[in-house]
């Protein structure tokens, strides 16, 4: 156990290590820790502010949807109305329709019939002419007794 | 073992002795064949082995953590470069805890002092025979006597070592009081501590008193600091010697030894690294 050169030559060996290791190894290793460190805190930060733009847009998405199924609520519900609207019209329509198509068919029919009794008169009145001519045998003037059939006939 | 069989205390002596390189009284610059011839040499010997394998694996430190710090990138670390931000992590925070002015010198420092002397330490659980006798092998081809080739592969069992370590801290120790204090507040914090008085006469009664308590406790700090990881490593060398001298039932007491001394390596690692925090926040801090 002697104190010799030894001591000197370890204490020089350990200032170059010391000095190598403040110089070389200290400085890259503890920059590359406090980058590191940095980015992850960073990483987290972007997680978060995801998470609440995430929140944000789902909210949104909530609220758009909300929206849009009052709107198309509303439109079916103007549509419906509309719907019920016409339909009350062309139901009125058809029903205006129908009773003008009643009170033309009745009129048509009330015309017949005066023409129908028209006839009938006129045929009547011949009928009568002819009845008469026959029962008189021809002897009597047509023309005079014309005018009695006539009246007979609008008598009738 | 090398050579003959030797007796247990050649044995152990054996392996206590480094490879030392001086200058001899009667042989000139040369390779100490024996303690006896080491001792001769005075101040003026290195430990070969003491020195290349601290420096060896000082290289090995630096080699390792400046591929790390070379390749590190921001983004998923290798395993490599998770192991060496952990340390560096680990390191930081010690120092952080302990150590509250601004100084780009105290973590690298504590990093460096750390993970050197846990290498250092380390080299402990490599079996005690296995280099020893590689290195006698060796020696023995290069035709020197195997017997007299001696290697001490712990550099932390070898005061030197850790004197020379501790008292470079005491230089940055000193170097830190009077670069924060100035030097007459380095000379106060001597004298007018622990006793002080407003009284002139009496403090001036007091300074030597004070100067004799400070001044111990100041050398104590390396002297501790040196001693402790010194013989700590050196009784757990000691008594790995002892248990490879017993023959098959070594075995499982190594065993045993080492996964203690695991504990004692760590430990004595983190030791150095603390108490050098500690000691450089004493030396910035004001009272």
């Amino acid at each position: 156990m002697n104190l010799n050169l030894t001591l000197v030559g370890q204490a020089i060996a350990f200032a170059f290590f010391v000095w190598f290791c403040m110089k070389f190894i200290w400085p890259p290793v503890m920059q590359a820790l406090q980058e590191r460190q940095k980015k992850i805190a960073d990483g987290l930060d972007a997680a978060s502010r995801a998470a609440r733009d995430l929140e944000v847009a789902e909210k949104e998405a909530d609220e758009t949807l909300r929206k849009s199924k009052q709107e198309a609520a509303e439109i079916l519900e103007q549509a419906q109305k509309q719907a019920n609207q016409k339909l009350e019209q062309a139901r009125e329509d058809a029903r205006l329709e129908g009773e003008r198509m009643i009170a033309k068919a009745k009129s048509e029919i009330e015309q017949e019939v005066a023409r129908a009794k028209e006839d009938l008169r006129a045929q009547v009145s011949r009928l009568a002419v002819l009845g008469a001519e026959r029962i008189l045998e021809s002897s009597i003037d047509e023309k005079q007794h014309a005018a009695i059939v006539d009246k007979l006939a609008k008598e009738l | 073992m090398a050579g003959t069989n030797p007796t247990p205390t050649e044995y152990i002596q054996h392996h206590l002795q480094n490879l030392t390189f001086g200058l001899h009284p009667d042989n000139g610059w040369s390779i100490a064949h024996s303690a006896q011839e080491a001792s001769d040499m005075g101040f003026w010997a290195v430990h070969l082995d003491t020195l290349g394998w601290s420096v060896g694996l000082g290289l090995i430190f630096l080699w390792l953590f400046k591929k790390a710090a070379n390749t590190a990138t921001t983004g998923v670390p290798g395993a490599l470069q998770n192991f060496v931000e952990l340390m560096v992590e680990f390191v930081d925070n010690s120092v952080k805890d302990t150590f509250h002015g601004k100084s780009k010198l105290i973590a690298p420092l504590a990093l460096t002092i750390f993970c050197w002397v846990f290498l250092m330490n380390l080299m402990d659980l490599v079996p005690v025979d296995f280099l020893p006798m590689l290195a006698a092998k060796i020696g023995a081809m290069f035709g020197a006597d195997p017997a007299h080739v001696y290697f001490k592969v712990v550099p932390t069992t070898d005061v030197n070592a850790t004197l020379g370590m501790a008292l470079s801290v005491f230089g940055l120790i000193i170097f830190y009081t009077i670069r924060t204090k100035g030097f007459s507040g380095f000379i106060g914090e001597l004298t007018l501590h622990p006793f002080n008085s407003p009284n002139k006469l009496v403090q001036a009664l007091f300074i030597p008193v004070n100067f004799l308590l400070e001044f111990v406790t100041l050398l104590a700090k390396p002297i501790s600091l040196a001693l402790r990881l010194f013989g700590n490593l050196y009784a757990g060398e000691l008594i790995f010697i002892l248990i490879a001298m017993i023959g098959l039932w070594q075995l499982p007491l190594h065993f045993t030894w080492a996964v203690f001394h695991i504990l004692v390596i760590t430990l004595q690692a983190f030791i150095f690294m603390m108490l050098t925090i500690v000691y450089m926040s004493m030396a910035v801090e004001k009272h």
